[in-house]
């Protein structure tokens, strides 16, 4: 079995899949890539299945060591990715000689860079996925983010493999995006006019308070509902949180399951991987939309990220 | 029963509209049919007190059709034979090592530190539902007598195992994460372990009691 060797592993770096959802009964959230849809092309690229697990990296990317080879993709955000000094092609099939060193960068762009190796990587997994959940420790690489010297072991590769490169019209579809789209909360009736006309019209800052658990934004005040506390209830991903100060919370994959915060709004599903590419002091916005219109986009979304001529060029 | 879209792939059921007994068992009714005829749109399901969280996969189904499904579901609900009860029972080491805040919460209530410990050990607790982290269970309802709000400034650590209050809720830290209820106490015990059978020490609808321990009891059992 073909394996990688972390020689240096950046700020953050763990292994992630698609998550593990279903076990929201045991207080258990999801995980997986926080941008899932570059997660998905990585692997896409090195004929992996979509959901495989891979190495998600964060602002800073590590530098990896493939002694028997193999071929890789990388996408998600620019950390200027070479192969033995020379620029690699990001969003492209690359084949990785014998021996050879891949080595990332700080990031030019947006927050999160994923690496997926053809055969995928190797770990044992927790509820059924590869995921790394660092809160609790579980899943992914011994439950934590990778460091100097972690050896990782790669599954077989398949046997015929094309070398592909994602198109240039879906990547500028999926372009991460400043203004985000939101449908409403389930408490968004309960703000004031005022509150939800100063959120619809506020430009919102990322803080560095910032992680897969959630985005912390920073903007004047949000005034919360006049009616006090709530029910804890549970929480969707993509939940646009007001704290009793005012500030708004964006939940992420970590997120905790439950929460009794009320949710002016929620971010759709075709923007929820633009939520994994913002960095800190980026100013975003929200703009509403319809269930039905998020539904439609979602619908065609997934129609195209499942046909692979729409994919590759 | 009210409908509420969480999200365009999320929707919340309500069973009642406030924190009741009853509520609850019609929320673990309902999540009892799920988990046993899942319908293929379902992929995660998150309990609460009064509510069930539904996500959906949004190509094959909408809210419309959810909530038609679940209406059906509900009606059904009733015909479930009841669950059996487990009573689970958790060791706690009241030390002021282990529990920072117990002295406060003695305070705020004119009470001394043993009569606090004398309130938390005395019921038996309800799990309403595990959330917010792996393994952490919602415990309820604690007596009048010892509930106190939480912290206004959350600890950026709770060390795993923490014996906590809130409001009137209790509940045992699964794992060292932030948190804002106040620690009175300490088991020994994993209440999340990856790899047992199940995982989590506590199951929604259990009954929970706590079970006062020395320290030297705490020290053998994490020996």
């Amino acid at each position: 079995m073909s394996f990688l060797v972390v020689k240096t592993p950046g700020l953050l770096t763990t292994v992630q899949d698609l998550g593990r959802p279903g076990f929201g009964p045991i207080g258990v959230s999801p995980a997986g890539a926080a941008d899932p849809i570059a997660l998905r092309l990585a692997n896409l690229l090195v004929g992996n299945e979509p959901g495989a697990a891979a190495l998600e990296m964060t602002l800073l990317g590590g530098s990896f060591a493939f002694p028997e080879g193999g071929t890789v993709a990388i996408t998600g955000a620019d950390m200027s990715p070479t192969l033995n000094g020379q620029q690699l092609e990001m969003w492209a099939t690359n084949p990785i000689p014998r021996g050879a060193q891949l080595a990332l960068r700080p990031t030019k762009n947006y927050a999160r860079s994923y690496l997926a190796v053809s055969g995928g990587l190797q770990v044992k997994p927790f509820l059924g996925s590869a995921s790394t959940h660092l809160l609790s420790g579980t899943g992914g690489f011994k439950g934590r983010a990778l460091r100097k010297g972690d050896v990782i072991q790669i599954g077989a590769p398949p046997r015929k493999l094309l070398r592909r490169r994602v198109s240039h019209g879906l990547l500028v579809s999926l372009k991460p995006r400043k203004v985000l789209r939101v449908t409403d909360g389930p408490q968004a009736d309960q703000f004031s006019r005022e509150a939800r006309e100063a959120f619809a019209r506020q430009t919102f800052s990322v803080t560095e308070h910032s992680d897969r658990l959630g985005l912390r934004l920073e903007a004047p005040a949000i005034p919360s509902p006049p009616s006090g506390s709530m029910i804890t209830e549970g929480v969707s991903l993509g939940a646009v949180q007001i704290t009793p100060s005012g500030q708004a919370i964006i939940l992420g994959v970590d997120q905790q399951t439950t929460g009794g915060y009320p949710k002016i709004a929620n971010v759709i599903g075709v923007d929820l991987h633009r939520i994994g590419q913002l960095r800190p002091h980026t100013d975003i916005r929200f703009e509403r939309t319809s269930l039905t219109v998020a539904r439609a986009l979602w619908i065609e979304r997934e129609r195209i990220l499942t046909s692979t001529e729409h994919i590759f060029v | 029963m009210r409908f509420c879209a969480a999200s365009d792939q999320a929707m919340l059921i309500y069973l009642g509209e406030e924190i009741s007994l009853e509520a609850h068992e019609r929320v673990l009714s309902l999540l009892r049919l799920l988990q046993q005829e899942p319908p293929a749109w379902l992929r995660n399901v998150q309990p609460a007190y009064c509510s069930l969280m539904v996500t959906f996969d949004a190509t094959r189904v909408d809210h419309a059709e959810v909530e038609s499904v679940l209406r059906g579901f509900e009606q059904r609900a009733d015909s479930l034979p009841p669950p059996k009860q487990r009573i689970v029972e958790i060791p706690v080491c009241y030390d002021s090592e282990f529990g920072p805040d117990l002295e406060d919460v003695a305070r705020a209530h004119h009470l001394t530190r043993r009569e606090v410990v004398r309130f938390h050990t005395l019921r038996v607790y309800h799990a309403y539902f595990l959330g917010f982290a792996p393994g952490f269970a919602y415990l309820g309802d604690l007596p009048d007598e010892i509930a106190t709000p939480r912290l206004d400034v959350p600890r950026k650590q709770v060390p795993a195992g923490s014996v906590a209050i809130a409001g009137k809720q209790t509940a045992v830290y699964p794992f060292e994460t932030p948190g804002g209820w106040r620690l009175i106490g300490r088991t020994p015990l994993h209440v999340f372990k990856p790899g047992r059978k199940p995982m989590q020490f506590i199951s929604m609808g259990d009954q929970v009691r706590f079970r006062p321990i020395s320290r030297n009891k705490f020290l053998e059992f994490t020996a």
